[in-house]
């Protein structure tokens, strides 16, 4: 236990401070305010991995880590739709997790939001749209947020998140 | 006849070194993989070509590529154009099963398996649309139905089914999993595959040859390297053109990052399943840091697009190759203190201990391959195997361990760990001098077949690369060592409580889009 403890203490705080939210990522600004005013800080997202190679994945993982600490920010991740603010994508929506998808989107209480993460959710990527693969997210639901990369790095997914929140208010851990 | 008879006339393929190819009648298929399975070969992969989607149009043949020490065997069949179906191998190697599936998915051609389920064919596309031999895909209806898949039932007194996926709680792959259970015992589990196909095989014949390692490098982003490098071994070896020293070194570096890189990020999860989030804490970090060094070396977290044909995108400066090896003593120096964590503390070896065992003769019976096989006595690494440039001058150690069950395999993690370490620190160490990129690859010659194989870090990858006319692909193929595994994740479980399954499943972390295609 004592090994734990001292590990812990070595450790340290490592948590950097937060990127602000990127406006330029949203698509639907106007529409977007109101919901922006009702969920304030805190957010509760849902990931749907559409089909992805799993490169996003990993970087989406990372914001759990405690250089990100994406808790500490209020904002998780959730095991349900029915809890979820945000849906985050990423993948070239694949035919065969098509019905997934939409079921998701279906369950989510509204407001909703929508986060397309990575190139094949924001464009359909090097997959394309064919007989497997329906191409771009906002083709299948609508998409407020579009967070392009190869993967993105964590602070680019940070950044799409923050976004979906209030923009003016300031953030206690920014400095 | 003997195996050691027939296999002689076997002719070297492009690609891996100690690939062979031989051509076997329809009638010896079955009896040649039985006499292959006797000598201890194990199938890798199984695939069919022709006629071509996109192209010019060539006759159907059937492939099945085995390891045989010293190399891999690839065994060819003709369609004999008799019969409409090829002889299942299922029986000899249970998880051809799912391979036979799938081949007819795409390609249309049945095996003799009595299972005809689809297994990547959902209800996207009709069951008569087979991607790689129709042109023209069918439209699509614009409310997609759910697919209606024949599960075997257990029946019983007090036997009920859950029901997980294809969305899971947490940030992973999609893929569906029936559990049939007694109280919280797992009678059995069956999986179901493919939602995240994405057609990457008919894809793969729409690009330039030259450019194909970009779609390689993303059909499993956790093992981006391995793939990648599988592709570019494949086509360079059909070009003829071998590397330069520096650029194997550096593909090396790239493989030991990205193995360094999974091990801590499963070191971390299976820490957190097991109800240890200090574990999860303390390796994410590590990992961040690792990207971080990553990115300081080469401009990138993870090395997407870093393997081209000819070599390597980037080269190593002195910053980045000082950054690698500080990190890789920090990462080696940091795991030690976490391992005597993870031994000494009791919760964890409660719950990683004879969790999700897989004996050394159920692995040897089911194929089980790469990391996870490690752990059950399956003590086989390509990279001392059959090892590629620059592994033969590296001489990585093999990691391994008997007992079959969680414990193990977070065992082997570790050991890979530390010696992933130390091979980048070897490698930044006496890097060869010269270019990191051989100019102009000259264009493969039409019909020639290139086979790369890579162990990355789940296990042994292959592509099988077809050229076509004028710098096209006729056809390519990978293959990831989930295809051996996932099948034996359902025994794994059986007799397991339910809650142990994120345990184990994260103990075998197998690929959903590399294997999905």
């Amino acid at each position: 236990m004592w090994k734990t403890l001292r590990q812990i203490a070595r450790t340290g705080i490592v948590t950097q401070p937060p990127p602000t939210g990127d406006g330029s990522l949203r698509l639907r600004e106007a529409l977007q305010a109101d919901i922006r005013e009702i969920l304030g800080r805190a957010l509760c997202i849902r990931v749907v991995d559409s089909g992805s190679c799993n490169g996003c994945e990993l970087e989406i993982q990372a914001l759990n880590n405690p250089v990100y600490n994406l808790e500490g920010l209020g904002i998780r991740f959730v095991a349900s739709p029915r809890h979820a603010d945000l849906l985050l994508v990423t993948g070239p929506v694949a035919r065969n997790m098509d019905v997934a998808l939409r079921r998701t989107w279906d369950a989510m209480p509204d407001p909703k939001l929508v986060l397309a993460t990575g190139d094949c959710a924001a464009t359909g990527g090097i997959f394309g749209e064919t007989y497997a693969t329906r191409g771009r997210l906002a083709s299948v639901i609508p998409v407020d947020i579009v967070v392009p990369g190869c993967p993105p790095a964590p602070e680019r997914i940070l950044a799409g998140i923050l976004a979906a929140i209030r923009a003016s208010h300031a953030h206690p851990r920014s400095r | 006849m003997p195996l050691r008879r027939w296999s002689a006339a076997a002719a070297p393929l492009a690609g891996s070194p100690g690939t062979k190819q031989i051509v076997v009648a329809r009638e010896n298929w079955r009896a040649r993989a039985q006499e292959i399975a006797a000598a201890g070969g194990r199938l890798m992969a199984l695939w069919a070509s022709g006629p071509a989607a996109t192209g010019r149009p060539a006759p159907r043949t059937l492939y099945a590529a085995f390891v045989l020490p010293p190399g891999l065997l690839v065994l060819t069949m003709p369609d004999d154009l008799a019969h409409d179906e090829y002889p299942g191998i299922e029986e000899v190697f249970p998880h051809a099963s799912r391979m036979q599936r799938a081949l007819f998915d795409v390609s249309g051609w049945r095996s003799s398996d009595p299972d005809v389920r689809p297994w990547l064919r959902h209800a996207a596309w009709p069951a008569d649309f087979h991607p790689l031999i129709h042109e023209t895909a069918p439209t699509a209806a614009e409310e997609p139905r759910p697919d209606d898949y024949a599960f075997v039932r257990v029946e019983g007194e007090g036997v009920h089914e859950i029901a997980v996926g294809p969305v899971h709680a947490g940030i992973i792959e999609p893929g569906h999993f029936r559990f049939s259970v007694v109280g919280e015992k797992v009678l059995k589990l069956e999986e179901r595959l493919g939602y995240a196909h994405k057609g990457v095989e008919r894809r793969f014949t729409e690009l330039p040859i030259l450019e194909g390692h970009r779609l390689a490098a993303r059909l499993c982003g956790d093992s981006t390297v391995t793939y990648a490098w599988a592709y570019c071994q494949a086509l360079e070896g059909l070009a003829g053109t071998p590397i330069p020293a520096r650029a194997a070194w550096l593909r090396a570096l790239a493989l030991e990052l990205e193995r360094a890189a999974n091990h801590l990020g499963d070191l971390g999860a299976l820490g957190n399943d097991a109800g240890f989030a200090f574990g999860l804490s303390q390796f994410s970090l590590l990992k961040e840091q690792l990207l971080r060094a990553t990115h300081a070396a080469f401009g990138q977290r993870y090395l997407l697009d870093f393997v081209v044909p000819g070599g390597t995108r980037a080269d190593l400066a002195p910053e980045g190759a000082r950054a690698l090896s500080d990190c890789a003593g920090h990462l080696a120096q940091q795991t030690r203190v976490l391992r005597g964590i993870y031994d000494e503390h009791a919760g964890l070896r409660d719950r990683f201990a004879g969790a999700g065992m897989v004996t050394p003769a159920l692995a040897a019976r089911l194929g089980l391959t790469g990391l996870v096989g490690r752990a059950s006595g399956q003590a086989h690494d390509l990279r001392s195997d059959a090892p590629w440039a620059p592994y033969d001058e590296l001489a990585p150690g093999k990691a391994g361990a008997t007992e079959g069950d969680v414990a193990a395999r977070v065992a082997v993690r570790f050991d890979e760990l530390f010696e992933s370490c130390r091979l980048i620190g070897r490698i930044v160490r006496d890097l060869p001098g010269g270019t990191h990129l051989a100019a102009g690859l000259p264009t493969p010659p039409e019909g020639a077949l290139g086979i790369g194989l890579i162990e990355g870090w789940r296990g042994p990858v292959m592509i099988a690369l077809e050229a076509g006319a004028s710098g096209s692909i006729r056809r390519c193929h990978p293959h990831d060592p989930s295809w051996q595994n996932w099948p034996v994740l359902e025994h794994a479980i059986i007799g397991n409580i339910v809650p142990d399954f994120p345990l184990i499943n994260k103990s075998f972390n197998l690929a959903y889009s590399g294997h999905d295609l």
